[in-house]
């Protein structure tokens, strides 16, 4: 294991690949079995029983709802922008998957005496033993998530039809203005981590035995943060963008085969990456109880959180019903943002006497 | 291996601009417009400026083209018939050429200067870029910063203005 490539030891490479095929399949079982849970779930918050038939209590579902989309016919529009069309899928799935590189999913462990840290775009300073990963981790995240926006108004205006156009036009509005506040939001967790680093902040919230949680000294910012990204990857009650009864599904009417099941993977991949996100901003990441002496807990208490957090996303669309567009703008503009400005000011005056 | 991976972006970069004035189709061309947003973010972040790079992406690429990608979309420009345009060619091609040698005679004349500010790229890294630029801005800078916000604030109001009839 001394063989040395670019100056870096070979291990570093073997764990890199390990950690990027870990963390994609994680995201894609992830976002399989989430269209399943949800099914189940609201099946059941509505006293139905959810997919029965394939597999035991319908485990299968998710592969065979897959393989159907797979065989379907690919159906391009023939006033379609062509290539707009078919790229606007992989604009929308692409930067929901690859924000994963810099979340944090545990601490360091250590596999043949040497040091990996579970975060993929990461590693550890053999020398000083500290860890280094992008030291503007969360500011990554917003850039990726503000190009995801390209995805939807792409296809909505590239199948040249009218309910798809008018998807796509709310879709960008609607995450424009919801990508202000959630970002005004995560400036008091700033104010209060001094950096920008996904990993310093996991660490920052390690301390009372693994419950100094920024969800507990900035519950706000919490709160707003958490539904403003709900708002931001167009889930219900904030789905207006596809608004089935509406607008037939909005900016993705006219997508059949795996280019419409390519928009629905990004639409789970986001909403694992906003609760992952979530998770490592406001909820300690993959800190617990003893997470820090025993490394393999780390995932553990991460995937437990992120679940609970989908959960709850699920819980919400059995339950609340589909805002209206004024209001929904009413609540981004001029509830939100005055909202996160106060808390941005309180914040800054309780760092400054304390 | 730092060599190869500026080659390929500045490859990438290059096509992608010259795709951006040779698309027919607007969004085409917008799109090609984001891409070299994109690699411009890559050289940030080779010269070890990460939070630049950032905030290239989420103003640049992110919004600024959103803003466009908006604009085309609704004034709904399709691909327009292609006139003959010679005299534009011309026109266009001897000014590029121009460009072309006044940017080759300037590369290859001039010696590259150092930067010759207090900060060098040890204490940059010691310190980190983020935190360098917040100083400064709230520091040194910070007359210029709230003029820039002020300035945006009446940009806004202006807007509002023009795009409220009833007040």
């Amino acid at each position: 294991m001394d063989i040395v490539i670019l100056g870096l030891p070979m291990m570093y490479y073997i764990a890199m690949v390990a950690k990027v095929l870990v963390a994609f399949v994680f995201v894609l079982l992830t976002v399989a079995y989430a269209t399943y849970a949800e099914r189940k779930i609201i099946g059941h918050m509505q006293v139905r029983l959810g997919p029965m038939r394939t597999g035991w209590h319908g485990l299968l579902q998710p592969i065979a709802d897959g393989v159907k989309l797979f065989f379907k016919e690919e159906i391009v529009p023939s006033q379609a922008s062509t290539f707009a069309f078919l790229i606007a899928p992989l604009i929308a799935l692409v930067p929901a998957f690859i924000t994963f590189a810099v979340i944090p999913f545990g601490g360091v462990i250590e596999v043949a005496g040497y040091k990996i840290p579970l975060q993929i775009a990461s590693y550890v300073d053999m020398a000083s033993g500290k860890v280094y990963d992008i030291n503007v981790g969360v500011l990554y995240i917003l850039a990726m998530s503000s190009l995801g926006v390209y995805g939807i108004v792409l296809a909505g205006w590239a199948s040249n039809s009218k309910y798809s156009l008018l998807g796509g036009l709310r879709a960008s509005a609607q995450m424009i203005s919801y990508e202000l506040s959630a970002g005004l939001a995560i400036v008091s967790v700033f104010m209060l981590s001094g950096t920008l680093s996904m990993n310093e902040i996991v660490n920052l919230q390690s301390g009372m035995g693994g419950f100094e949680w920024y969800a507990f000294k900035q519950p706000l910012a919490f709160i707003m943060f958490f539904i403003c990204s709900i708002a931001e990857i167009n889930r219900t009650p904030f789905d207006l963008p596809e608004a089935e009864t509406e607008l037939v599904s909005g900016f993705c009417t006219e997508y059949s085969s795996m280019k419409y099941a390519m928009f629905f993977m990004a639409e789970y991949a986001n909403m694992v990456t906003v609760c992952a996100l979530t998770t490592t901003l406001f909820l300690g990441g993959w800190n617990g109880p003893l997470a820090t002496t025993f490394t393999l807990l780390g995932p553990v208490y991460f995937v437990a959180k992120v679940y609970f957090l989908m959960f709850f996303c699920m819980w919400l669309r059995a339950t609340v019903p589909r805002y209206r567009y004024d209001q929904l703008m009413h609540i981004g503009w001029k509830v939100f943002i005055p909202l996160g400005l106060i808390n941005i000011v309180v914040t800054g005056i309780w760092n400054y006497l304390i | 291996m730092e060599t190869l991976f500026f080659l390929i972006v500045s490859l990438v970069a290059i096509i992608s601009a010259i795709l951006v004035v040779t698309c027919r189709n607007p969004i085409n061309s917008a799109l090609s417009l984001i891409l070299t947003f994109f690699c411009l973010a890559t050289y940030y972040v080779m010269l070890d400026a990460p939070f630049l790079a950032a905030v290239q992406v989420m103003v640049y690429a992110g919004a600024i083209m959103v803003l466009i990608v908006f604009t085309i979309m609704l004034l709904n420009i399709r691909v327009n018939a292609s006139k003959s345009q010679s005299h534009k060619i011309v026109l266009g091609s001897v000014i590029g050429f121009f460009t072309l040698l006044n940017t080759a005679v300037i590369v290859f004349k001039s010696r590259v200067a150092l930067p010759n500010g207090p900060l060098t790229g040890d204490i940059i890294k010691q310190q980190g870029h983020t935190e360098l630029i917040g100083r400064e801005m709230f520091t040194t800078f910070l007359l210029p910063f709230e003029i820039t916000s002020i300035l945006l604030l009446v940009a806004i109001v202006g807007a509002v203005i023009l795009a409220k009839k009833k007040i």
